[in-house]
């Protein structure tokens, strides 16, 4: 028998034992979201990430390596984006009756998102790249790292930022608004596309679809507004 | 599905491109999205085509965020520095993003008369 350090140092190199373990976390993620009844708070990436962390520690494993195997399914995320357009396509009708609803609801919860993130984090001395960094956080990953590196924020920094803000708001949403009393799915998705991007748009997508097609194009539209106002309220904030 | 799948990333392909070139503010797989509803409007057969493969994807959307959601652990000593204004800041933004962005969705619906009863919650249930 082959000695299990030198199987380990084998399988540590290629991508086969983490892609494994990136899917296995999911599954049992999946399987926990699902056996806490579909609960907001049982989100199946926050678990799956927890799981993956926890086992990157004990195995002394750096994110680098783990990315190598882990980035077959990050670079899904792409072709799965593009796929959004399947649901917009099919709730055209309704998008175009929403189309006023829509912008009012793009230019308060951007503008509120990007606002109080900086103001909360100002009166907790935050300034300078990190500031900076905390802007872009309600928009999809690629943008916000683009606008961060344009405003002089740490693109990774950004990235970890606008994971953690759709982990919190795909885990708040349901909650929330059914606190505030709001009934309309159209809103409620929306609401949540723009302030917690993909993340949020998965999570409407689990209770609803037209919740999911409204999340998705509030996303998207946000993308575009963030990339305008955050140098905006960065400068005056004094970043 | 190998046939969806090739049009759809031929889709982002040229999204990347036109992103590119054109220097714009939209990362390639959102111009993607924009091009792949434009297609579906001027030719209906696409839609039913990738439909299957597109709803097999966005099923398990939240599996793609995991490999990037396991990067904040690179992060933790920055996240620790600054944890407390950093959680505040994000939490806070967050709630009241949805909140106000939710409600003024609501009330300009209302004020404009486009409430669609179709796309209304049933009370209880989540």
């Amino acid at each position: 028998m082959t000695d299990p350090a030198l199987i380990w140092s084998y399988l540590a190199q290629g991508p086969l034992l983490w892609l494994t373990a990136t899917l296995a976390a999911y599954v049992i993620g999946d399987a926990a979201f699902r056996a806490a009844g579909r609960q907001s708070w049982a989100n199946p990436v926050l678990i799956a990430v927890i799981q993956l962390a926890v086992l990157l520690g004990a195995t002394g494993t750096d994110y680098a390596t783990y990315f190598e195997g882990a980035q077959f399914v990050h670079f899904m995320l792409g072709p799965a984006t593009v796929c959004l357009a399947l649901p917009l396509y099919d709730n055209l009708p309704r998008v175009r009756r929403a189309a006023w609803p829509m912008l009012a609801g793009l230019c308060v919860g951007s503008g509120v998102a990007v606002v109080s993130a900086l103001g909360i984090a100002r009166a907790f001395g935050i300034g300078g790249p990190v500031l900076a960094s905390l802007a872009p956080k309600s928009t999809t990953a690629p943008v916000a790292i683009g606008i961060a590196e344009r405003i002089g924020g740490q693109p990774t920094l950004t990235a970890a930022l606008v994971l953690l803000t759709g982990i919190f708001g795909a885990v708040v949403v349901t909650p929330l608004l059914n606190a505030l009393r709001v009934r309309d799915w159209r809103a409620r998705g929306f609401a949540v596309g723009v302030a917690a991007h993909g993340i949020g748009t998965a999570r409407a997508f689990q209770v609803n679809q037209t919740a999911g097609a409204f999340s998705g194009i509030g996303m998207g539209l946000n993308a575009v507004l963030t990339a305008v106002i955050a140098p905006v309220v960065v400068g005056w904030l004094g970043g | 599905m190998i046939i969806a799948l090739s049009l759809i990333l031929a889709f982002q392909l040229v999204g990347e491109i036109l992103s590119r070139t054109l220097d714009l503010p939209l990362p390639g797989p959102v111009m993607g999205l924009c091009l792949l509803v434009a297609g579906c409007t001027l030719r209906p057969a696409l839609a039913d085509r990738l439909r299957p493969t597109a709803q097999g994807l966005l099923a398990h959307l939240s599996l793609f965020f995991v490999p990037a959601g396991v990067g904040v652990v690179a992060h933790l000593p920055v996240l620790r520095q600054h944890g407390l204004g950093l959680a505040l800041a994000i939490m806070g933004s967050t709630v009241l993003a949805i909140a106000a962005g939710a409600l003024a969705f609501q009330a300009v619906a209302r004020w404009t008369g486009s409430v669609d009863p179709s796309a209304v919650k049933e009370d209880g249930g989540d």
